[in-house]
């Protein structure tokens, strides 16, 4: 059955679904939505979960990282500055393997203050240690929420659920829910604080162990991709919907010469616009960490051309998302196209304007 | 590849036991037992207790911080380069 839904009401219904012991909470726009939600679901007695009331998302990220350690399924969600403030946190959780899983509503990062969406909060987290997977719709926020449990604690590498701030985590809209208790089972983890079998955590590393520590973290989480593509076909199989391979999906794209690379709730407006002109393709990024190189080797294979829309700037070199994708794919013509900060919207006409321009080089503003 | 566990875990007693620190040491006391007057304070003050009863320096967790060195009255324990 239907219902209709803010993406940042679904991520609470994930969160509900795959009950989750642990919710640490402060709140901050666009993310408030997602605790608020949830703190409503504990509260009416729908979901039986301890909610700590952290007085910063430095304690928020603290407090879940605790919860976490202690062997409960744990979650959290913040937004921009907030992320911001619990970056400390963010490499002590990854560094730690907790498998918590945060959502975080994409908003600009200050200065000018900026309530409203692009990517540069968890692009500059992107070498954090989590896992990020980046939402399309409400519906894509549901299964991605329930996957990311079983992903996180398969891998015990932390997933942050990126879904843009306003676009998709105030705008209603129709998705399924799923009975997904079976999906994710109970947590068990495998490393936890116990008193009967006492454990240190997060230890002083010399120099003489760090390199190696650090070392097992990257292949882990170079090797997690296979994790998450095969926990997407899983749910995939049960639930009959799914994103492409669960690392990238494509548009449109077959004997196309000219694609787009985006992520986020863009990829939509691309659709209609690729349906409409007809002479490019869409490739959205759903994971963008841990990178799907290998995957978006094989699906340009055929392309000529590409322009990435980047939703976040890195002041002095080009931005993220292009970077990546010219590593990736160092002999085709790429081109970088900054659109969409703080909040500005991607509409028909700044996918046209893209495609209109692919090959031109440099960094081109799209406002 | 060293073994390393996950994220560093300590999941069993006697770690420290195990972890030779004295390799951070970059100069190491030796001390003139001619010259040594026993007064117990190079003991007394090492930070580590790597200095036993008999006087002996366990190099095994001896930083090489030099505070024994410097509170001997007869000047007898010297500060030597670590050879490596």
């Amino acid at each position: 059955m239907k219902i209709i839904l803010e993406a940042s009401q679904a991520v609470a219904e994930a969160v509900k679904a795959c009950n989750v012991e642990v919710v640490s909470i402060y709140p901050i726009t666009p993310q408030t939505h997602i605790v608020e939600t949830v703190a409503d679901f504990i509260d009416n007695g729908e979901m039986n979960a301890e909610v700590i009331y952290a007085e910063s998302e430095h304690s928020m990220f603290s407090a879940a990282a605790g919860a976490s350690a202690a062997g409960a399924r744990s979650f959290t969600a913040s937004s921009s500055q907030g992320l911001a403030l619990g970056f400390e946190i963010l490499g002590m959780i990854s560094g730690m393997r907790l498998p918590v899983v945060a959502a975080v509503a994409n908003r600009a990062l200050s200065s000018p203050i900026n309530i409203w969406n692009d990517h540069s909060d968890t692009m500059s987290i992107k070498d954090a240690g989590w896992i990020q997977l980046y939402v399309e719709s409400a519906q894509e926020a549901f299964d991605t929420t329930v996957q990311a449990f079983k992903i996180a604690e398969e891998t015990l590498i932390p997933v942050m659920v990126c879904l843009d701030g306003f676009t998709l985590s105030h705008v209603t809209e129709p998705l399924e829910l799923e009975n997904v208790s079976s999906f994710v089972g109970k947590y068990k983890g495998k490393y936890i604080l116990d008193p009967k079998k006492p454990l240190l955590m997060g230890p002083v590393a010399t120099p003489a162990s760090y390199m190696e520590i650090k070392e097992v973290q990257q292949k882990d989480m170079l090797d997690s991709k296979k994790v998450v593509k095969k926990i997407h076909e899983e749910y995939k199989k049960k639930y009959k919907r799914g994103y492409g391979d669960g690392l990238i999906e494509i548009y449109n794209l077959k004997g196309k010469k000219k694609a787009l690379i985006l992520m986020g709730s863009a990829v939509g407006t691309a659709r209609v616009v690729s349906d409409e002109e007809k002479d490019f393709g869409v490739i959205k990024l759903k994971c963008f960490r841990p990178f799907p190189e290998e995957e978006l080797k094989k699906i340009c294979k055929d392309i000529e051309e590409i322009a990435v829309i980047d939703r976040s700037l890195s002041f002095g070199q080009d931005s993220a998302v292009y970077t990546e994708v010219k590593k990736c794919l160092p002999d085709k013509k790429i081109s970088s196209f900054i659109g969409g900060l703080g909040g500005r919207d991607i509409t028909k006409k700044t996918i046209k304007d893209a495609v209109k321009q692919i090959g031109k080089g440099g960094q081109i503003w799209l406002k | 590849m060293k073994k390393v566990k996950i994220a560093g875990i300590v999941d069993e007693p006697g770690s420290t036991v195990k972890n030779k620190t004295g390799g951070w040491r970059t100069k190491k006391p030796v001390r003139d037992v001619k010259k040594c007057i026993k007064c117990m304070k190079c003991w007394l003050f090492c930070p580590d207790i790597c200095i036993d009863e008999n006087i002996i320096t366990d190099y095994d967790y001896c930083k090489g911080c030099g505070i024994c060195a410097e509170v001997c009255p007869v000047k007898c324990i010297k500060m030597e380069d670590e050879e490596k």
